[in-house]
């Protein structure tokens, strides 16, 4: 990747090689996505925080003190099964949390008052190719994050933990999680600005987890048939349902719905991001 | 333009900015550059002088793809930016006016980071990184957060980042816009030792010391428009005089113009602005007594006067009847 005009220590000026642009951006893309891994690795006690905190305590009361004192979600039979259906929604919420805090709030930083974007988007690759590396990066967050979460969510319960692992549906429904989750944190960073911050996570981060087929199967909203269909235009429903068939025995929805949702989601709120980012940074 | 020649052509004599009529209309209607045609030769180092709002950031940004233009075409290093952005960013380097430093690294690690996004190797970009603090005097302070840089300190850095990957041009945006005088001088000679070496820059600047000190070429910008581009010495001689007398008096500030225009032998001009008259002479020796004399005989109260060579604030002046300042 080195190039050879690029002289270091060179007296007289030399002027850099024109490379190819699309090796260029790669280059450059690689990079911007390396640089991402590294200050997570230098901050890692942070990041570990910031992502350990919420699923941490809700794992801890939800399947841990409620059951110990009697207050079991579904009754005795439920409680059981309450652990190991919540492990899902439990990682798909530290994947949406991700995409907020590792994209999203960054980014209203950035385009606020540090304008540090405004270096990154000098670099040599094109501007929508700036923005992609912001998802990659938030969705290589999300992997760690889901990665860090799976232990607490396994071990905390009081009740035990029932995983069926599917792999194939594992490898391919997992990457597609952690890109709507880090898509959705672009979208939500490119629109949102300092002073609406708060509203991100009452208005969107709030409804989103607790009506996301997180604490329950989608299918068991059936009683409120409204609610069964409205919480479909959320998609931390499908992040959960289709963690849910990746990691669990549990019924969930079909999954034909949850791939073409997840890769639809995906699709939408990257050009959503992608676009939004464009705007923000070039006039 | 269509023409996109191979920008290895390094050390070849040539243009390395062309812009042919560079426009840029804003939504909402403001022209903030009107049909710019500018040319900038390699080794060069250029100014854009002008008030706040005349169009100098909006050239810049044009010419480095963070702002569109609206028509128009413009190269760098024979790179068409308008149609290959990505392939344009390769060979500029850009000093924003805010500090857009990486919090999250260190000063050398924003270095080093800069360089691998330009495609360098890790032991390259160090080896870079390493030299440049050491050029630009920030090896002490080589793992200092950044938040911990002084204004100078920092605006230094940006400049080492921006040359680390050896562009053809580099771009400063005021690039001591709040700076100490010291810090300013200190960048100043920075930007020397850079031409020196054959850097061709770029700068916008408000302040006609900086264009006046540090380069070859200057335009002077207003409403989107060049209104002159020469030499400093040249553009100083473009006001065809000498001497440039500040009158303060009280009345009809016009009415003293046009006296003090046709009775002081040697008088170029005279112009009414700030609320004092400027009166332009050449091979004029002797002239306070006689401004005094011819003002006080029409009746003005003469405040104060002072005498100046003319600078380039007095060619904008004398080009747009305001102050720079404005």
């Amino acid at each position: 990747m080195s190039v050879e005009s690029i002289a270091p220590g060179g007296a007289s000026h030399e002027l850099v090689q024109l490379r190819p642009a699309g090796r260029a951006s790669l280059d450059a893309f690689i990079a911007l996505l390396a640089r991402d891994v590294y200050v997570i690795r230098k901050t890692f006690s942070m990041f570990l925080l910031r992502t350990v905190m919420q699923p941490l305590l809700t794992v801890f009361v939800f399947t841990y003190v409620f059951p110990k004192v009697g207050q079991g979600i579904g009754g005795r039979q439920g409680e059981a099964a309450f652990s190991t259906l919540f492990l899902p929604g439990a990682i798909a919420t530290a994947c949406i949390f991700q995409g907020i805090q590792a994209v999203a709030l960054p980014l209203v930083q950035e385009f606020g008052y540090t304008r540090e974007i405004d270096d990154r988007v000098l670099a040599p690759l094109p501007v929508w190719g700036v923005a992609l590396g912001k998802i990659a990066s938030g969705a290589v967050q999300a992997v760690l994050a889901g990665v860090v979460v799976f232990p607490l969510a396994k071990f905390i319960p009081a009740t035990p933990v029932r995983l069926d692992f599917n792999w194939p549906l594992l490898l391919t429904i997992g990457p597609l999680v952690c890109f709507t989750g880090a898509a959705l944190g672009l979208a939500i960073g490119t629109r949102a600005d300092t002073r609406q911050v708060p509203l991100i996570f009452s208005v969107i981060v709030v409804p989103m987890t607790f009506l996301g087929a997180t604490y329950y199967p989608w299918a068991r909203l059936t009683p409120i048939a409204w609610l069964k269909y409205l919480v479909l235009v959320n998609p931390l429903v499908y992040m959960s349902e289709g963690l849910r068939a990746s990691l669990t025995g549990i019924p969930h929805m079909s999954l034909l719905a949850i791939y073409v949702a997840l890769v639809g989601f995906g699709a939408v709120l990257a050009y959503l991001g992608i676009s939004g980012f464009r705007k923000r940074v070039i006039s | 333009m269509g023409t996109v020649t191979n920008a290895t052509a390094a050390g070849a004599a040539g243009a390395v900015i062309r812009t042919e009529g560079l426009t840029k209309i804003y939504p909402g209607g403001l022209t903030a550059v009107d049909h710019l045609d500018l040319t900038v030769e390699r080794g060069e180092i250029f100014g854009l002088l002008g008030p706040n709002g005349a169009g100098k950031t909006t050239t810049v940004g044009m010419l480095t793809t963070r702002v569109l233009p609206t028509s128009g075409a413009a190269s760098v290093g024979g790179v068409d930016v308008i149609a290959e952005p990505a392939r344009a960013k390769q060979v500029i380097g850009v000093v924003p006016q805010t500090n857009t430093l990486d919090r999250s690294l260190d000063v050398r690690e924003n270095l080093e980071w800069h360089g691998r996004y330009f495609g360098m190797s890790a032991r390259a970009a160090r080896q870079a990184a390493d030299r440049l603090l050491e050029q630009f005097r920030l090896a002490d302070r080589a793992t200092a957060d950044t938040l911990a840089l002084s204004g100078g300190m920092a605006q230094r850095l940006m400049v080492a980042r921006a040359i680390l990957h050896r562009p053809q041009v580099l771009f400063l945006d005021e690039p001591t816009a709040g700076l100490d005088p010291q810090s300013r001088l200190a960048l100043w000679e920075i930007l020397g030792e850079l031409h020196a070496d054959g850097q061709t820059i770029l700068l916008t600047t408000h302040y006609m010391e900086e264009a006046d000190q540090l380069c070859e070429r200057v335009a002077i910008m207003d409403h989107g428009h060049i209104l002159a581009l020469d030499t400093p010495a040249g553009l100083k001689r473009s006001v065809g005089a000498d001497t440039v007398v500040r009158v303060t008096a009280a009345g009809d500030l016009e009415a003293l113009a046009d006296l003090l225009k046709s009775k002081i032998d040697g008088a170029t001009g005279a112009q009414v602005g700030d609320g004092l008259v400027r009166l332009y002479l050449r091979g004029a020796q002797g002239a306070l007594p006689k401004v005094i004399s011819a003002a006080d005989a029409a009746g003005f109260t003469v405040h104060d006067l002072s005498v100046t060579e003319p600078t380039l604030e007095t060619v904008f002046i004398s080009l747009t009847g305001k102050d720079l300042r404005d």
